[in-house]
């Protein structure tokens, strides 16, 4: 086991990690302070160089995100999301509640880069600790001139506020969040255009999620060739995962893009709760597609979870072991889903029911004989034909457990029990 | 009324967004405005509807959106039990159902002197530390991990002395 050095979470290893003054006395805001003096088109250039993509699910490469920002738009915001809420995530937490000021650095200078003036941090309703810790990390952050007027003495103005978030798993996606922000349901709008070019109240607007953003402040700082440094050709970087389920240790471990999941469930998280052997992984949150135990040596990156049919999403890490019944995992994930669409397109709004309610059925021993083949043509009506990407994300638990453990599906509905308890759920 | 009741919260949650875009202060008047009580009484959704210039249907359908809004009383205290998949793996099901079982009330339900409604929610954010709640009560929403049945009972307990 190679020992890493954290860089997202190094800070959270001090008491007070939350507090300014830890903040300071361990060099926090000298980076922002000397990128609002460089030139904004050669913060871009760092980033884009960096290869930083994306951490909230999607993997866009940040730095082209930052040059679709118009240069000639008099008013622009950056907006943070922190809307955390997918089964088996919790890294965003960690930052909220114990590195605001890391955040805070990545903002000013994403937003000098792109010329915002205004911030919005958008926590989760949830985060009542964050919360707390945010407003008081921003006055804190004003009072000792890293926000408002002038900051750094560099003419450059920048005010900052938090937005409470109140519930609604479907805010994680950029512009529900923005909906949200606006004083609405949360519900996702029409791409394009993208909220670069009409965003957050009809502004240019860069959105990124928090640990995307809490990178920046160490791209620029050390520069964009050792953060490329870190990782695979197409991942780079240090990234959080969280690991849940049936493992010793769960937790967050930030370790290096590209690092193997069984090195990650093995070495780091303890290994297998009561030595029991591993039946599948979900590698980036409940909308990823299960893995099973022969593909535990995947690396962690973005290309390889391609690779092997899934998605990297939030390196958000679900262990399940031989105990699992997988129809019950299905159903369970399901549910999430099925509970959280916005209702605003009919093929996610009522297939996400529908196919929570066959899994339901089958959990109970009371599976019909074409329930398999229902269930993945209603995932075919769904995916590719919603309004935004939770539709192709809803299908992903019941499709892949199918995929991978039909038999216990068929095993089910034929003698309306589980192998793996022996009786119905 | 909250501008009375909160003159300097209203005006500060205000001025977080542009003068015109006042329908952006929708969901922290409604956290203001649901904090004591435990939900939004019809009073407070015609005030905010005026302050942000919206209709009341507006505020009613931003209530019903959003999870952490109540549109009616329940117990003082909302319990409520994080039960998505990382959580059950851990047990999360049995554990809710035995404090359920502890308090003689079924999930959803409230305890008869009206402090506590135990609930089932979606997933917290707290993977790491099943089985475990969040209390939603006039002070916020604290987190309660790596929690037993007893641990919770204790907590319960101590909240019927402190809670009036």
């Amino acid at each position: 086991m190679t020992k890493f050095e954290p860089v997202l979470t190094r800070n959270t290893r001090y008491p007070d990690s939350e507090k300014i003054a830890t903040y300071l006395a361990h060099g926090g805001y000298e980076t922002a302070r000397s990128a609002v003096k460089m030139q904004p088109d050669a913060i871009i250039e760092m980033v884009k160089r960096s290869g930083l993509r994306g951490r909230g699910g999607a993997g866009f490469p940040a730095g082209v995100k930052w040059g679709f920002m118009p240069t000639d738009a008099p008013q622009k915001i950056v907006a943070v999301n922190t809307d955390e809420g997918e089964p088996g995530t919790f890294k965003d937490r960690e930052i909220v509640e114990r590195d605001p000021h890391s955040v805070i650095e990545g903002v000013i200078i994403a937003a000098y880069a792109v010329g915002a003036n205004r911030a919005y941090v958008y926590i989760r309703g949830e985060f009542f600790l964050g919360v707390k810790r945010w407003i008081k990390a921003i006055a804190d952050a004003y009072e000792q001139g890293c926000l408002g007027k002038n900051i750094f003495g560099s003419g450059f103005d920048l005010d900052m506020s938090v937005h409470r978030g109140a519930g609604a798993y479907i805010c994680g996606e950029e512009t529900a969040m923005i909906e949200s922000l606006e004083g609405k349901r949360g519900s996702p709008r029409l791409k394009p255009p993208y909220p670069a070019q009409i965003g957050l109240f009809g502004l240019p607007t860069l959105v990124h999620n928090i640990e995307t953003l809490a990178c920046i402040p160490h791209i620029v700082g050390r520069g964009p060739e050792w953060f490329a440094g870190i990782g695979t050709a197409e991942s780079k970087g240090p990234k959080i995962f969280s690991v849940s389920g049936h493992v010793n240790q769960p937790g967050n471990y930030e370790l290096p893009l590209g690092i193997s999941l069984r090195e990650i469930i093995y070495e780091y998280a303890g290994g297998m709760r009561g030595g029991r052997a591993l039946k599948a992984v979900i590698p980036g949150g409940a909308s990823t597609p299960m893995l099973t135990a022969s593909q535990v040596d995947v690396p962690m990156a973005f290309e390889t979870l391609k690779a092997a049919g899934s998605e990297l999403g939030t390196g958000a890490i679900v262990v399940m072991d031989e105990t699992t019944c997988m129809v019950e995992a299905a159903c369970r994930l399901s549910k999430f889903f099925a509970h959280e669409s916005c209702g605003r397109c009919t093929p996610c709004r009522v297939g996400s029911v529908r196919l929570y309610e066959i899994l339901e059925r089958i959990r109970r021993g009371k599976g019909q004989k074409d329930d398999i083949e229902f269930i993945l043509e209603i995932a075919r009506g769904i995916d590719g034909n919603t309004f935004c990407p939770m539709g192709a994300a809803l299908v992903n638990p019941a499709r892949s457990a199918i995929q991978h453990f039909r038999d216990e599906f068929e095993y089910h509905i034929a003698n309306q029990r589980c192998p793996v308890s022996g009786k119905p759920n | 009324m909250l501008a009375e009741k909160y003159p300097n919260e209203v005006k500060k949650i205000l001025a977080k967004y542009p003068p015109e875009r006042k329908q952006s202060a929708v969901m922290p008047l409604l956290h203001l405005a649901q904090l004591e009580a435990g939900f939004v009484d019809r009073h407070a959704v015609v005030e905010i509807a005026g302050i942000c210039g919206i209709t009341e249907t507006d505020v009613a359908e931003i209530i019903g959106f959003y999870t952490l809004y109540h549109d009616a009383p329940e117990g003082k205290l909302r319990l409520q039990v994080c039960t998505d998949i990382s959580c059950a793996l851990r047990g999360a099901d049995e554990f809710l159902a035995k404090v359920c079982e502890r308090l003689g009330i079924q999930p959803g339900g409230t305890t008869p002197d009206g402090l506590v409604t135990v609930e089932a929610v979606m997933c917290l954010a707290a993977c790491d530390k099943a089985p475990m709640f969040q209390v939603q009560g006039p002070d916020g929403i604290a987190y309660h991990e790596n929690m037993t049945v007893d641990k919770t009972m204790e907590f319960i307990e101590t909240a019927r002395k402190e809670v009036k």
